[in-house]
């Protein structure tokens, strides 16, 4: 059971950052901006939020206000995911530039950021920044004894605080896009700009909102997934950027189905990273390295998928195309 | 003052002076970011950044033999830019490339040159995906390239792990994380130095694979701006919609120059690894060779001819920020490359403004 228990909880903790960056990018591209930059806005938020992580457990206001410190490290990567993610609304509105360009370069730019600026503070060759310990969410934060029953498995091995932040933003989410005067707009600019301008909606703005909000999402995503992960941090958010779009389009753009294809991909690496111990798993005889095979099956469904859902998209229509105000 | 003014028009010229600029912007940038971080060492990595290429033949062979496999990937971004395609998927292609390659060398112990075949017929087939699903249904082609970049990588690692012929273990090495050495595996797949390494000092990198890049990249110009089949790819990516009015079959030209993108960095990927210096190693990360060609490809403007020059930049400022190690990471330079890239999204602007810049001075000279 406690293996169940196990992968149950693993899976959570990877669809966290799965979901909130697919979110993210549902955001930008219903305002109608490609957000390819989500990886390395991910590694930006991920490296500040580490820092300050860092910074508090050297002062000692760490172990002592342990959720109080993790919450002001999740802050740090929204707003430093927001700041990174003007970049590419700056590029890709007021310069009406590529917005698959300038998110390739921003993505180039960010790992490479991040491992000169942890050499210059850590010192040569010190390349992972290791994440204090303090911040999971344990039995004693509920008055609980700790214990190792299923219960305990499946709910406080892996609970950090970024697993409620995310429920809360999910919920936010779907009540932002469907709910609200700010959710159709953002919806009109990706669909049809030309026509939310005729309406008298700042389709610039918008679409400002959209890649910023991204950007928040992406850099929470961030540290969410350094805390998964668990080996500290290391200017690298293991391509999840990438396979947050895989599982925005496989959620079909829509709050609801993202969150349950970022569980459907969480679910398939923790099977790769655990196919050895996971006792219902066919055995391959004779195969080496199986936990590839395991990895590689998520990118092969998507594609599957979208090749049966690619006549019905939901794809915004007017995505990645600068919206130019005087043309037709 | 009518130089002047006809410079401005020549695009050819607005281009490069284009690709100048966004160049410097990139190394001032770089260096201010070096300045800040560890001021009394900036100067000794900005001086590794410019001068370690040309400090010695052997690392000026580095630049040459590393600038071969960044060539093709360039080609590859930039022959399917040329189509309106963005091929992110040159990393992929290029895995799949060198694996073929590898498999040519070590299992079947063919000469190098089949082996450069395979990998060029290796990477045509992962090029064919992104072209397939964009054709026939629609599906964006960076989401597929960036899917076959991962389940060319995972695929790549399966497939070697259960081919232990393939491994170093299985010639002599304790290894098992990268293929054989091919000294040892199959020296004749190993492609020939022609001379040249005695002209470089005996330089352990330099082989003659620059110069068949460049040749694949004259190939290319032609193809492209001599021949039908070239005007129109051109075609389509100026404008599908016009191009399928005026007769051209889009979807196939879709195809057909992703297969020749594939092909281009699938071929890389058999020069760099082919070279024997480096091993193949199973890693969990996509390669970033492929990568670096979508800069490359941005600094030439997708020009075959230009991107000679352009990757031998790029591979001359990376050499240059390996050297600069210990004081600084050799990440360094990918900073100033994704300026590089940023600036080229608005390459159209940048142009424009050096246009007006070219002409601007000119109309001053008419009021005076």
């Amino acid at each position: 059971m406690n293996i169940l228990a196990n992968i149950i909880s693993l899976t959570v903790v990877f669809a966290v950052p799965l979901m909130l960056v697919a979110l993210g990018g549902m955001y930008s591209e219903h305002s109608g901006v490609i957000n390819l930059a989500l990886e390395g806005i991910m590694v930006i938020g991920a490296l500040c939020a580490c820092f300050t992580l860092q910074a508090f457990d050297k002062n000692g206001f760490g172990p002592a206000h342990p959720q109080l410190s993790m919450l002001i490290a999740t802050l740090v990567a929204a707003v430093t995911g927001m700041i990174f993610s003007l970049f590419l609304a700056f590029a890709a509105i007021n310069l009406k530039a590529d917005q698959t360009i300038g998110g390739t370069a921003l993505n180039t730019f960010a790992p490479a950021f991040a491992v000169v600026v942890t050499w210059a503070v850590q010192g040569q060759g010190l390349t992972t920044i290791q994440i204090p310990s303090w911040i999971r969410i344990t039995q004693e934060n509920f008055g609980l004894e700790p214990g190792k029953g299923f219960l305990d498995m499946l709910i406080f091995k892996y609970f950090y605080l970024t697993t409620p932040i995310a429920i809360i933003l999910f919920f936010a989410a779907w009540i932002l896009m469907y709910k609200t005067r700010f959710g159709l707009r953002l919806r009109a600019c990706g669909e049809h700009p030309q026509a939310a301008d005729s309406v008298g909606i700042n389709v610039y703005r918008m679409r400002y909102a959209g890649v910023l909000i991204s950007g928040v999402l992406g850099g929470i995503g961030g540290i969410a997934y350094t805390i998964a992960v668990g080996s500290g941090f290391s200017s690298s958010v293991g391509g999840y950027g990438f396979l947050a779009l895989a599982v925005m389009i496989f959620g079909n753009w829509k709050p609801v189905q993202i969150m349950g294809s970022a569980v459907f991909f969480a679910l398939f690496k923790v099977i790769a990273a655990y196919n050895q111990s996971i006792p219902f798993l066919p055995k391959f005889e004779g195969m080496k390295d199986q936990s590839s095979l395991y990895q590689m099956l998520p990118y092969i469904v998507t594609m599957i998928v979208l090749i049966f859902t690619s006549k019905h998209s939901q794809a915004p229509k007017a995505e990645g195309i600068p919206y130019d105000k005087g043309s037709r | 003052m009518k130089d002047r003014k006809a410079l401005a028009e020549n695009q050819m010229f607005v281009a490069i002076l284009a690709s100048v600029a966004s160049i410097a912007i990139g190394l001032i940038f770089g260096s201010i970011l070096l300045l800040i971080l560890n001021p009394s060492k900036a100067g000794l990595g900005i001086s590794a950044i410019l001068t370690t290429g040309f400090s010695s033949l052997d690392q000026f062979g580095k630049v040459l033999y590393q600038s071969a496999p960044l060539m093709l990937c360039g080609l590859s971004v930039g022959f399917a830019f040329k189509t309106g395609m963005f091929n992110i998927g040159a990393t992929g292609q290029y895995t799949i490339g060198a694996f073929c390659a590898l498999v040519g060398a070590i299992a079947f112990q063919l000469p190098w040159w089949m082996c450069l075949l395979l990998s060029f017929v290796g990477g045509a087939v992962w090029g064919v995906f992104p072209g397939l699903f964009k054709a026939l249904f629609n599906v964006n082609e960076v989401i597929t390239s960036i899917m076959f970049n991962w389940i060319g990588m995972y695929l790549v690692n399966l497939l070697l792990a259960n081919m232990p012929i393939m491994l170093a273990s299985a010639w002599g090495a304790s290894n098992s994380d990268r293929t054989a050495n091919l000294a040892q595996a199959n020296p004749g797949a190993m492609i020939p130095k022609g001379g040249l390494d005695r002209l470089f000092g005996d330089s352990s990198w330099i082989n003659i694979s620059v110069f068949i890049a460049i040749i694949v990249a004259v190939i290319c110009w032609f193809i492209l701006e001599k021949t039908t089949f070239g005007y129109e790819l051109k075609a389509c990516g100026y404008n599908k919609d016009s191009a399928r009015y005026a007769g051209i079959n889009a979807n196939r030209n879709i195809i057909s120059s992703m297969i020749i993108a594939g092909a281009l960095s699938g071929l890389g990927g058999g020069l760099y690894y082919l070279a024997g210096t480096i091993q193949y190693v199973l890693e969990k990360k996509t390669l970033a060779m492929g990568f670096n060609g979508i800069p490359v490809a941005l600094l030439a403007n997708s020009n075959p001819i230009g991107t000679i020059f352009s990757s031998l930049f790029i591979s001359y400022i990376q050499v240059g920020g390996s050297a600069m190690q210990p004081n600084f990471s050799s990440e360094s330079t990918d900073i100033i490359i994704a300026v590089i890239i940023y600036l080229a999204a608005f390459a159209l602007l940048i142009r424009g403004f050096i246009t007006k810049l070219l002409k601007g001075g000119q109309k001053e000279e008419v009021k005076e």
